[in-house]
């Protein structure tokens, strides 16, 4: 058994909406692994961002966890009371954020805003200004005694980004959730905040959580990659593994219809067809065979497990079950 | 069929011209910042300064760059949507500053423009019908069952289908509003159309579907693009041609394969450098030379090279000399830059090995 610092088993997350109620995720069963990487990677819709939130039980008040377990560091997650998670937030898990607006408070400056995360869980006032600095020098700020006493719009884009980074390192915890972190930014600065996040897990040993929407990124941060299509995991196993030689269709599908894939090649771009269906009307077999390529009569009957095929990887589709066919369209990956 | 005017069904009007179909010269737009009671005019946004390029019939150029490089402000100068400060924009050879306004909107048939935003770019109570057939009414291309007929063509050129005419914007995908935006777009046969970030808010199995629709249109109605955007990944899969942009001027401008093989202007080449590899192994296998900093405000550029205070190559020349855009004998544009220009710089290969470089192991740009 491998250490794991995050498990999430049988993850059912649903939401009120006026149309009844919705299961947003549902089966959702992955590990985070001390000190490694992980990215959670599918288009909108797909889930992921809602099992990062349910992780930090930060859902919007119609939704809620309806079955299944997330053990935080040994520690059961689901049916903690509000003022315990509290403690969890920050202290043991932090967040990052795609837009820094909204973490960081518009009327305080930086200073504050670290000094009140340090202290709130405990550190003495005394020493949180040292800690402060400390923690911006960390997140690579340019001029941090400077920008200390700087307000949010005073920074750039790139700037305020590295300021909650810091506020998330601020309490050490053993693990980042980053929800989109580097969507907004400009591609160069995206490099930078990348290898930031590279650099600071080295240094600190932390393990991240990687949502993320771009296979691009996932390929250049990511130990491990867990896929979602539709509220669902369909597929898992080391980023070497999923993006070389993808072993779900939908995986698979996703690759070929990436420009960056393709580009430069000469191939044309192999889109997939239709569009993700609506959480209030799933196709009552495989979530993906109404869109997939390989889908035959079984697929659109009944809905196939999560199977793993060896020791680290998964995939969750009938092809695999079956052992039918070993790897299904392997796209290929140019650089 | 059903006469839509005196156009024909498919391939572009007019076109009477051989040469490009579009012509930039000079194109200049400075927008005042105003504060204050008075609203006093305290300085200008150089968004964009002295950009020219031309695109040929049936080719797509891509303008990139990051955010405040001026690719946006570019695309709607080109439309007159926005009047620019100087310089000239010509379509099929009339100068757009010369047109009257009934001639402007003769021209304005001819080129269209596809928004980033399907949902804020489709009024939320028209139908489908309505809004693919507007400019067709506006022109006086076609009404009554001749612009439904019409309507329902596009459609299916776009990949939808009648049932959808009666359809308003919130019952459809992203997708498949932004096809009714090429539908909308292609209505009245226009033979430039702006792209303007079109694909970047879709996620990338829809996206490759619009890609896919944008190149088949133009390999069957032989349409020009201008397609703005800041994703590289989609430019060399789109574009015959690039010109990189950054801070409101053209650093570089060559064919897309020889942009990306053989980058030649630092910006460019730390553009891409920054771009990330969906290949794990080789992303790992890659020394990057990641930017330090942002991008400066367009409200005051650096002096000299307005990339110097970013740049891994500049040397202290670079804070004071201007550089050109100037051709480098290899069918490509590149700004004069003392790694391959040292002369204008007051330089000369020799002596510009020599200088020390001004962004060694500093925090630059911030």
């Amino acid at each position: 058994m491998h250490d794991a610092v995050l498990r999430i088993a049988g993850l059912r997350t649903q939401f009120r909406t006026r149309q009844g109620t919705v299961d947003a995720v549902s089966d959702v069963s992955f590990d985070v692994r001390r000190g490694e990487t992980v990215a959670l990677v599918g288009e909108s819709g797909s889930g992921k961002s809602v099992t990062a939130l349910s992780v930090l039980q930060l859902l919007e008040s119609t939704g809620s966890i309806a079955d299944g377990s997330i053990v935080f560091d040994g520690r059961e997650l689901v049916g903690l009371s509000e003022k315990e998670m509290r403690d969890v937030r920050g202290r043991e898990i932090s967040m990052i954020f795609q837009d820094p607006s909204t973490c960081l408070d518009p009327v305080f400056t930086i200073e504050d805003q670290l000094v009140e995360a340090l202290t709130i869980h405990g550190t003495a006032r005394s020493d949180a200004r040292g800690r402060a600095l400390e923690l911006l020098r960390m997140v690579r700020m340019p001029d941090p005694e400077t920008r200390l006493n700087a307000y949010p719009h005073e920074l750039s884009g790139g700037q305020r980004q590295r300021a909650m980074i810091a506020t998330a390192l601020a309490l050490d915890p053993q693990l980042i959730i980053a929800d989109e972190p580097t969507t907004a930014l400009d591609v160069t600065v995206q490099a930078q905040i990348l290898d930031l996040i590279r650099t600071l897990q080295a240094e600190t040993g932390a393990a991240v959580l990687f949502v993320t929407h771009d296979l691009g990124v996932v390929a250049e941060i990511a130990d491990r990659v867990v896929v979602m299509y539709a509220g669902r995991v369909v597929e898992q196993g080391s980023v070497f593994q999923v993006l070389k030689d993808p072993r779900n269709p939908y995986t698979a599908a996703l690759l070929a219809s990436m420009p960056g894939a393709v580009a430069g090649t000469g191939q044309r771009l192999t889109p997939i067809e239709g569009v993700v269906p609506s959480l209030l009307d799933m196709p009552s077999g495989c979530r993906f065979a109404p869109r997939c390529p390989h889908a035959w009569d079984r697929c659109h009957e009944a809905d196939p497990p999560l199977a793993a095929f060896d020791l680290n990887r998964e995939s969750r589709c009938w092809l695999e079950v079956d052992g039918a066919v070993d790897g299904v369209g392997t796209a290929e990956v140019v650089g | 069929m059903t006469t839509v005017a005196e156009q024909p069904d498919a391939g572009p009007t007019g076109g009477t011209v051989d040469g490009p179909v579009l012509e930039v010269e000079h194109l200049t737009k400075h927008f005042p910042i105003r504060t204050g009671l008075l609203q006093r005019t305290v300085g200008h946004v150089r968004a964009v300064d002295d950009v020219s390029f031309h695109i040929d019939r049936g080719e797509t150029l891509a303008l990139v760059g990051e955010s405040g490089c001026g690719k946006t402000t570019t695309g709607r100068v080109v439309l007159r949507l926005i009047d620019p400060t100087s310089g000239t924009v010509r379509f099929d050879g009339q100068d757009l500053a010369e047109v009257d306004a009934d001639e402007l909107r003769g021209l304005r048939q001819r080129m269209q423009i596809i928004f980033q935003d399907p949902y804020s770019s489709l009024d939320p109570r028209m139908s489908t019908a309505d809004i693919v057939g507007e400019g067709l009414a506006i022109h006086g291309m076609a009404s009554g069952q001749a612009q439904l007929d019409r309507v329902t063509d596009l459609l299916e050129k776009v990949g939808l289908s009648a049932r959808d005419l009666r359809k308003f914007p919130h019952q459809f995908s992203g997708g498949q509003r932004q096809r009714i935006g090429v539908a909308r777009a292609l209505a009245t046969n226009p033979e430039l159309i702006i792209c303007d970030e079109a694909v970047s808010a879709l996620d990338v199995s829809v996206q490759a579907q619009v890609l896919n629709l944008l190149k088949d249109l133009q390999t069957e109605l032989g349409i020009s693009y201008l397609f703005i955007t800041h994703d590289l990944n989609v430019v060399r899969y789109i574009a015959d041609r690039v010109a990189v942009m950054y801070l409101g001027q053209i650093v570089e401008l060559a064919e897309t394969e020889q942009l990306f093989t053989d980058p030649r202007h630092p910006y460019t080449r730390s553009l891409l450098s920054s771009v990330p590899i969906i290949d794990p192994e080789l992303a790992r296998a890659t020394v990057r030379t990641p930017l330090e900093g942002d991008v400066p405000s367009p409200s005051s550029p650096p002096s000299g090279c307005r990339f110097h205070n970013r740049c891994p190559q500049a040397v202290e020349r670079c804070r004071h000399y201007a550089p050109v855009l100037v051709d480098l004998n290899d069918g490509r544009q590149a700004r004069e830059c003392p790694e391959y220009r040292p002369e204008p710089f007051g330089l000369t290969a020799q002596s510009y090995r020599e200088s020390e470089l001004l962004n060694q192991g500093t925090e630059a740009g911030e």
